[in-house]
């Protein structure tokens, strides 16, 4: 097994960088630098290059396989961050027997590989990386330390626990078994089918708060929009960047509403339009806006009552600055209302991110949908008694092999495990 | 005249014995059955009785590959049940109780009749090692047989102990000496050898039972068969009697505890959890205040009864004291009384597929020495090992047995991945493929094979196709043959009365129509033989699981098809992890399909041995 090492925070200038080597040759590579390793694990130690002399002054800390990230022996070089130190300290590592550079995310490859993180914890770990708000950070976290496992282990000890039940009925036929299983079978279903669908349910609140929520602006030409969307794209909002819409027909702005990733879509004027260039470009301008989570429509005073809104839509009446400050109003150019706005955006979007649970993403939801199917036409052929009891089981079995595919693998032994610490068998 | 060289030699005349010999002389190579006492082949070492669930399913394979516990046990039956009779037949276990002489005498008579087979009485005390293959036996007396390769099938014989509460003894079992100098010559191959124990209950004088004031239990009404060739039984048939225990039995048990072999601390061995002695079932089911006892005739001509569900290894006395608080036993005499057993086996993970010890090329093990237990257990894989060393010595390669097509190939796979940790068993819950792995359709999985390879005699084989072409004319018939729905529900099909018409086939997929209730319907469909129609009801049932088993075990051969040899260096795979290195530098799986089957293997593992198989492939 190699040993490998790169550099794990950002490159360039930097207070602190770090470098991480992962592997059986760790500690022999970090003594080659810094002499003695620190006996607990961290301590302050010179590193010197082949000749002797003098590359940094690191904060060294060595952790062995059973605590490190990877599963192996890891060695962390915390350095000075200067672009020369890192290239030297990494040219050092290059000379040393038994080390290369790690690829892309093999920190993390050798971390699943070796038990420490299963596959959701490894996706939770991408999302954190890539989190830029709060809630983001928060709902990776979530995922990262293992939570949608956990949950993944609950259902399945409930499916495992009726497959034992029905199992045992089968298995057992002759011995003292409890005669009808069914009862509790259907409980242990029904409770698991239960918490997965809320699961489900939630994974579509989970990805817009990976992806980002939508926020159409639309109204007719002149209305304001888009000095409304400078207005909120200069100030009030931490702006994360301008997408060019690759449309001519929307711009995006993402922004960062109480922790929650939002991106404002300005439809460029849906208007009737006899170009047919431009007819098609306000089609998809108008799939988009309706596909949004939310629109905001800019109306006439009016027609503020009769505006064509749904239920989660809001309505502003459009350059309040020229209509007596409205106070249903808004303005881009004096601010007026923008602080209620983005409240109750923000409102409303917390609202629909408090479904999110820690099934994060469309492969979740999907395994998620395929064990719900697989349980429900078990509960459909347990009333038959014993006769499909067989069929029953095979769909549970298929059902947590859904779970599964979320996170590990369970196997036989578990059932008759689990028949036999419950049930007097044998004769 | 015996001859001094063999194809094969057989080491034990138990079931695993006798099928692994006969197996082999079937497909013409040359063998020898070497055991202690001639008198005790077929012997039945604890209960009386043949199949089961899982078991009965492998029975059935052994039969499908012309073996000979099924035909024997019919022979021998003297109760026949199908277990789980009412529910799917994926589920259903033929089981019969035996009458023990019958069935010892036809298993000797059987392969007397068997030609190129030598009977050899006598105990084997070491093996000869030649050019690093082991090449035959030495006897007890010094005389040497020499063989292409050499099958043990010692059951518990290897160093076996036998407990009476207090008391200890070295033996095979009552009444047989344990085999010590093979046990010895054992340890020098270096494997990794553990310890098991079993037991078995007192045996009683039935006609010191009050039947009268028992509840009887009858065998099935239409008996069902272990053999695909027999029909009816042959002997007379017999019911059982229940009984229970009670508190009084348990406080007794309770009370001496620690006179019990398994409790004293006497075993170290591990026992089976599902075949748990009465101390166990009394210990670890504190609140139940009852057990099932089953009172079982041992045969037709003897009064012994074995009392099924009170396995121990209390003192005799005791055992006698709570066996006679009992309803209907109260007068009862102990005619032999009830042991544990502990012996030593092999960690079946030193084996191949075909049950040969990877590390000693020419020595197969088959039977309760790899970890297993039971009688249809020990047949099957003797028929692994016949068949894998007959092929051998006759100079080809007989096909692996797979996890999607065999129970058989289930036990060998579960043996050789994962080891044992208590003594194995059958069970359909092991076979994922249980859909389609049925008791009913062992033949159509394994007899043509079998045929190849020449364990398959003409009898059976005439018989096998014969039943085929009846079984394919009535799929055409019935595929051909179209009911409106409006019928269908008419005899109780749950339908949209919308629906098209549905053919035969589909018709009897449905669970409310049986093959007898639409030959009423289509008096055209008489013409099928009800049994063979029965068949496909029986296929029908499941043809809607049938194509996503069938990708699955598409899945399993192509991950079994990735090859991963033998002296693969693990070391050198980058990426694996050296927990992962050293499980599989410790099974060293043939295969990405067994190296899956590991505990602990993880995806990116898999991942990375699927890379290197494809790696040497190329
Ligand atoms: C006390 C007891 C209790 C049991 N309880 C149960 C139970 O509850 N449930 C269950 O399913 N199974 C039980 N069994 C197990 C069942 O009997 C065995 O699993 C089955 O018989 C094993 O078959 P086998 O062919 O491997 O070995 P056996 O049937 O044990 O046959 C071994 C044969 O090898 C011969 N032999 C041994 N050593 C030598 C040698 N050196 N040279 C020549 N011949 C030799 C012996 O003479 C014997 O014929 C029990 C067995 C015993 C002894």
């Amino acid at each position: 097994m190699e040993t490998i090492y790169a550099l794990a925070t950002a490159r360039g200038r930097a207070g602190v960088a770090i470098i991480r080597i992962s592997g059986p040759a760790a500690h022999a590579a970090g003594e080659a630098m810094a002499g003695e390793l620190p006996r607990h694990g961290r301590g302050l130690r010179r590193l010197r290059d082949a000749q002797g002399d003098l590359l940094d002054e690191a904060l060294v800390l060595t952790f062995d396989e059973r605590r490190s990230f990877t599963g192996e022996a890891v060695v962390e070089l915390h350095l000075h961050g200067s672009r020369a130190v890192i290239s030297a300290v990494l040219d050092r590592l290059g000379d040393l027997p038994d080390l290369r550079p790690a690829e892309a995310g093999e920190f993390t490859r050798r971390a699943l590989e070796n038990g420490r993180l299963d596959l959701s914890q490894v996706e939770g770990l991408a999302d954190l990386i890539d989190a830029e708000t709060e809630a983001q950070r928060r709902q990776a976290m979530r995922t990262m330390s293992g939570a949608l496992g956990q949950r993944a282990e609950v259902w399945k000890r409930d499916l495992l626990r009726a497959m034992a039940l029905l199992e045992a009925v089968i298995d057992f036929a002759d011995e003292d078994v409890p005669v009808d299983v069914t009862p509790e079978v259907e409980m242990l279903l029904d409770r698991s089918a239960d918490a997965m669908r809320r699961e489900m349910d939630g994974v579509a609140a989970a990805e817009r708060i990976r992806d980002g929520f939508e926020v159409a602006i639309i109204g007719a030409p002149n209305m304001g929009k888009s000095t409304l969307l400078n207005h909120l794209a200069g100030r009030d909002a931490a702006i994360i960047s301008d997408v060019p819409g690759t449309t001519r027909d929307v711009i995006e702005v993402r922004m960062d509403l109480r922790g929650l990733p939002v991106t404002l879509l300005d439809t460029a004027g849906l208007r009737e339009s006899v170009d047919q260039v431009e007819a098609i470009g306000i089609g998809r301008a108008r799939e988009r806006a309706a596909a949004a989570d939310i629109r905001l429509h800019l109306v006439s005073p009016e027609d503020f009552d009769t505006a064509l809104a749904g239920p989660d839509d809001l309505v502003r009446v459009a350059r309040s600055d020229l209509h007596d400050a409205d106070p249903r109003g808004i303005s881009g150019l004096t601010g007026q209302g923008v602080p209620d706005l983005l409240d109750e955006l923000a409102d409303r979007l917390e609202a629909r991110s408090a479904s999110a649970g820690v099934a994060i993403r469309e492969r979740h939801r999907v395994a998620l949908r395929e064990g719900l199917a697989h349980i429900a036409r078990c509960r459909e052929l347990l009333p038959s008694g014993g006769i499909a009891h067989d069929l029953a089981a095979e769909e549970l079995r298929l059902a947590v092999r859904a779970l599964d595919s979320l996170v590990g693998r369970v196997d036989v032994e578990h059932i008759l495990g689990e028949i036999f610490s419950s049930f007097c068998i044998g004769k | 005249m015996k001859h001094d060289h063999y194809d094969v030699i057989v080491v034990g005349g138990g079931h695993a014995g006798v099928e692994a010999a006969a197996i082999a002389a079937r497909m013409g190579a040359k063998v020898a059955l070497v055991t202690m006492k001639l008198s005790t082949i077929g012997a039945m070492s604890c209960n009386p009785a043949i199949g089961g669930l899982g078991k009965g399913h492998l029975v059935r394979e052994v039969d499908a590959l012309d073996g000979l516990m099924g035909r024997v046990a019919d022979a021998a039956g003297i109760q026949f049940r199908l277990l789980n009779r009412r529910k799917g037949p994926a589920v259903q276990g033929p089981r019969l109780q035996a009458d023990r002489v019958i069935f010892r005498d036809r298993m000797q008579a059987e392969l007397r009749s068997v030609n190129d087979l030598d009977l050899v009485e006598g105990e084997v005390a070491d093996l000869i090692e030649e050019g690093g293959r082991i090449t035959g036996v030495i006897l007890g007396e010094g005389q040497k047989l020499s063989a292409h390769s050499v099958i043990l099938t010692t059951g518990t014989f290897l160093r076996g102990v036998l407990h009476f509460g207090g008391e200890t003894r070295p033996g095979g079992r009552m009444g047989d000496n344990a085999s010590t100098r093979l046990a010895d010559r054992m340890d020098s191959f270096g494997l990794t050898m553990g310890r098991l124990k079993t037991g078995t209950p007192a045996r009683l004088d039935g006609k010191t039972i009050d039947w009268e004031r028992l509840e009887s239990q009858p065998g099935d009404e239409d008996p069902v068969m272990l053999s695909f060739l027999n029909t009816a039984p042959e002997a007379r048939q017999i019911a059982c009697g229940i009984t229970h225990t009670n508190a009084q039995a348990h406080d007794i048990i309770r009370e001496n505890l620690s006179r019990s072999a398994m409790y004293s601390g006497n075993i170290s061995g591990t026992g089976p959890r599902y075949c748990p002695s009465i101390e166990d079932k009394v210990v670890r089911f504190a609140d139940k205040e009852s057990h099932q006892v089953f009172l079982e005739p041992e045969g037709l001509t003897t009064d012994t009864v074995y009392p099924n569900g009170i396995s121990t290894s209390l003192p005799v006395e005791v055992q006698n004291d709570f066996i006679r608080s009992m309803k209907g036993l109260k007068q009862v005499r102990i005619e032999q009384p009830g042991y544990a057993i502990e012996y030593d086996y092999v960690d079946p993970r030193a084996l191949t597929r075909n049950l040969e010890l990877r590390d000693v090329p020419g020595l197969y093990l088959a039977g309760q020495i790899n970890g297993t237990t039971g009688y249809e257990e020990a047949a099957a894989q003797g028929c692994v090992a016949g068949r894998a060393a007959a092929a051998a010595a006759l100079g080809f390669e007989a096909p692996e047995f797979s996890r999607s097509t065999s129970y058989i190939g289930v036990m060998v796979d579960d043996l050789i991945t994962r080891g044992v940790t208590e003594p194995y068993r059958m069970f359909t819950s092991r076979a994922e493929f249980r859909l389609s792995l049925r008791a009913d359709n062992a033949d159509q999985r394994l007899t043509s094979q079998g045929r190849e390879i020449g364990c398959v005699g003409d009898e059976r084989w005439q018989a096998f196709s014969e039943k085929m072409e009846r079984l394919e004319a009535g799929r055409i018939m019935l595929s051909q043959s179209k009911y409106p729905v409006s019928a269908l529900i008419g005899v109780g099909a749950n339908l949209n009365p919308e629906r098209p018409a549905k053919t035969g086939l589909e018709a009897l997929s449905l669970p409310e129509v049986d093959f007898s209730v639409l030959a009423e319907l289509d008096p055209s469909l008489q013409e099928i033989d009800p049994r063979v129609g029965e068949q496909i009801k029986r296929e029908a049932i499941y043809s809607a699981y049938l194509d996503r088993q069938e990708r699955d075990a598409q899945t399993i051969a192509k991950d079994e098809s990735r090859r991963l040899p033998h002296d693969l260096d693990y070391g050198t795979i980058p990426g694996l992890s050296s927990e992962l290195r050293f499980k599989l530098e410790r099974h060293r799986p043939a295969s990405v399909g067994e190296a899956a089957r590991i505990e602990g293997m993880t995806a990116a593992g898999l991942l990375l041995l699927i890379n290197t198989s494809r790696r040497i492939a190329a």
